[in-house]
């Protein structure tokens, strides 16, 4: 499964630890949330980067007195059809202020790539190759956006008023 | 009218070219049906029993002219000649094919029409009263709100991949047109002490297999922060909403769970952390939307003139007057229903040579403007009170001036096991033969406003529960049956009908509402009292006994 970071295709170095499997003393690891919630300060304390993969389920507040530490938070879509991980992003990136990597996993589709950009992911672990290198094409589809998130970009209410007020300047 | 900007064509025809590529990808076989699904779902396109069907919005009711010849087009090019326009202010067109949508939403989007959201678990079409900007005494034009909001949920990136559908009406008037009731989110504009703009939120109401009136969840949002307490109700609904069983995904079977206090608690504590937020509405944001809708120049012209009064000896005429014409904001005109429910003919049909017809009869009678509603008619807006008789006449050679609006023909009906996959029953035929029974122009006045409302299925899409009768199919051992309920009501006293007892079969329909439309007529304690007011005053005893009694 290819991994999109800052529009390009790279190679994910992160081991996805499973719910049973031992966690690696070396290298950059991702754990799952009840793993991670069971020891998390040792965890961080680790000389590779921790992520965490967080269920759709749970409340990413509880990530809040870790997130200055974690280098990935990896959220999940089971369907592409179910939403909740955008909720779980935004509130991270705009009410949390998590500045480090945060992942889109699960059923990621080419068709999604510029809300999930939008709710505040950076990093895709896209389904198909074919979607995966079609990221830089496909995020370019788009130049208007109506609502405004922590994304910054500028919101076509916004672009009006500058509109507006550029012409009565003049 | 609303005129679109640059901006705003821009979205459209991003979202087109996003559409061809999918529709692409998917004729190539590079999406499967089910990935495929959800993203033609989100652009109109369903796929029904014989052809796929495309859903088109008329955001909050409003046409203009070129808009409604446009729509002609694309039944005449890519369809079979004609279109239904829908109980939510959209239009479906029911056989066309996969490979020409994208040059059906091209050509759409030329006048900047779209079907984006029309389906899919997301924001639908944000619908308000059909008769915004001219309805006397409404507080003010909903439509700018609804625009606002229609803005605000076009492709959000948070909320496109709700649990299920969400749908938002706004009221301005006392009298509501726009059933908010029976929305996820109704709200109903008023001004505080300080008159300033607002409105009362309601929640959770919805039709479908377990009915629910919307319940009041705040009093009074301003104007200014009513994006960011939508924004709080979705968040809530989206992170919490039931996501196991379709069947009670709705936002009001959340709602119902956790109780009002409960699910008003959760959203205001969402909301504190949202309200002061990008999404506050600057006066100015306001303003400059407002200023984007273009009103008549209307002139001072008399409300009796001497055309109408001379016209009003014709019998025919007059009833019309009487039944199809409403009072407008301002003197001189009048708001025109047309009714699209002729006797025989399938609520809510129009061919593309009716579509073109009443975009010329616009133009010459009412500035341009076409107004759609949710009881599957459409209106002329605004109409000089002097050439009504002209505009009759013209209608009429159309069939677009049966006198039946709001009475017992007047049927809400969806499409039914005719077109839809999910329908159990047929619904247009028993509209048909009711609008036969009931052919009779007497005997439908001497009745009175009378809604009759059909739907092929437990989905409710012809709003059954909040019919003054209301019929629903039921499949009962591979045969067609009937519920029928009474006293259900849509406006600012909505409320769920009852079932007066068994389902009927479907030959027998037809004679059972006539049984219930004779014992109302004895019933009745005045000509005036209307048939939900004798059901209310009597209960379904009286109805339930003349119905059965027989049977």
């Amino acid at each position: 499964m290819p991994l999109v970071k800052q529009g390009k295709i790279v190679a994910d170095g992160y081991i996805h630890v499973a719910d049973d499997a031992e966690i690696p003393v070396d290298g950059a690891a991702l754990v799952p949330a009840a793993r991670f919630l069971s020891d998390p300060e040792a965890l961080l304390k680790r000389s590779s980067p921790t992520g965490v993969i967080w269920p759709n389920n749970r409340d990413p507040e509880e990530l809040v007195p870790y997130l200055d530490r974690l280098a990935v938070v990896a959220l999940v879509f089971p369907s592409f059809r179910d939403g909740r991980a955008y909720s779980q992003a935004r509130l991270l990136r705009e009410r949390y202020k998590y500045k480090g990597e945060l992942r889109a996993t699960g059923q990621v589709l080419r068709d999604q790539f510029v809300i999930m950009l939008r709710a505040g992911f950076d990093s895709f672990e896209v389904k198909k190759d074919a979607d995966a290198e079609a990221f830089a094409a496909t995020v370019k589809r788009y130049t208007v956006f109506y609502q405004p998130t922590g994304d910054g970009r500028i919101t076509a209410l916004h672009q009006r008023m500058q509109l507006r007020h550029a012409e009565n300047a003049r | 009218m609303y005129a679109y900007d640059e901006i705003d064509r821009t979205l459209i025809n991003e979202r087109v070219s996003e559409f061809r590529d999918q529709v692409k990808r998917r004729l190539a076989g590079e999406l499967t049906e089910d990935e495929f699904k959800m993203l033609r779902l989100m652009n109109g396109v369903y796929l029904q029993l014989h052809a796929y069907m495309f859903r088109v919005a008329i955001p909050y009711g409003t046409l203009s002219s070129p808009q409604l010849r446009k729509m002609a087009h694309v039944a005449r090019r890519y369809d079979r000649g004609y279109g239904h326009f829908t109980t939510r202010q959209n239009i479906q067109f029911n056989w066309i094919k996969l490979a020409d949508l994208p040059d059906a939403l091209e050509d759409l989007a030329s006048v900047g029409i779209h079907a984006m959201q029309t389906s899919g678990n997301c924001t639908r079409n944000v619908t308000t009263d059909q008769w915004a900007g001219v309805a006397p005494g409404e507080v003010e034009d909903p439509r700018i709100w609804a625009e606002l909001l229609r803005q605000y949920s076009t492709m959000h990136p948070e909320f496109s991949f709700l649990p299920r559908k969400f749908k938002i009406a706004i009221t301005a008037s006392a009298h509501d047109r726009a059933a908010i009731k029976v929305h996820d989110i109704g709200l109903r504009i008023h001004k505080n002490e300080a008159g300033e703009t607002g409105f009362e939120v309601l929640v959770g109401g919805g039709l479908g297999r377990t009915p629910f009136i919307g319940k009041v969840i705040k009093p009074f949002v301003h104007g200014r922060d009513i994006l960011s307490y939508v924004e709080s109700i979705l968040r809530v609904y989206n992170q919490y909403g039931r996501r196991d069983n379709i069947y009670k995904a709705r936002i009001k079977i959340l709602v119902h769970e956790l109780g009002i206090e409960k699910f008003a608690a959760e959203v205001e504590d969402e909301w504190l952390a949202t309200r002061e937020s990008a999404l506050t509405l600057d006066n100015e944001v306001v303003e400059d939307i407002r200023s984007r809708f273009s009103y008549p120049h209307y002139q001072k012209l008399s409300d009796t003139p001497d055309e109408l009064a001379a016209a009003s000896a014709d019998p025919h005429f007059a009833r019309w007057l009487k039944n199809s014409v409403a009072p407008h904001q301002r003197t001189g005109y009048a708001i025109v229903t047309l009714s699209l429910k002729p006797v025989g003919g399938p609520p809510g049909d129009a061919t593309a040579d009716q579509m073109d017809a009443v975009a010329d009869l616009a133009d010459k009678y009412s500035f341009g403007e076409i107004r759609v509603g949710h009881e599957q008619n459409l209106a002329l807006p605004s109409v000089a009170r002097r050439d009504l008789p002209a505009l009759w006449r013209q209608l009429d050679k159309l069939g677009l001036a049966t006198p039946n609006v709001n009475l017992v023909t007047d049927i809400i009906a969806c499409p039914g096991l005719d077109y839809c996959s999910l329908a159990n029953t047929r619904s247009i035929p028993i509209a048909q033969e009711l609008t036969r029974r009931f052919a009779n122009n007497d005997l439908a006045e001497l009745i009175g406003r009378l809604h009759i409302n059909i739907s092929g299925c437990i989905n409710a899409c012809g709003h059954h529960h909040v019919g003054h009768i209301g019929i629903l199919g039921v499949e009962k051992n591979g045969e067609e049956f009937f519920q029928i309920t009474i006293g259900g009501r849509a406006d600012e006293h909505a409320v769920v009908g009852t079932l007066i007892g068994p389902a009927v079969p479907f030959a027998e329909v037809a004679d059972v509402i006539e049984d219930i439309v004779e014992a109302y007529l004895a019933l009745r304690a005045r000509p005036d009292e209307l048939f939900v007011q004798t059901v209310e005053r009597l209960g379904v005893e009286p109805f339930k006994e003349r119905v059965y009694a027989t049977r």
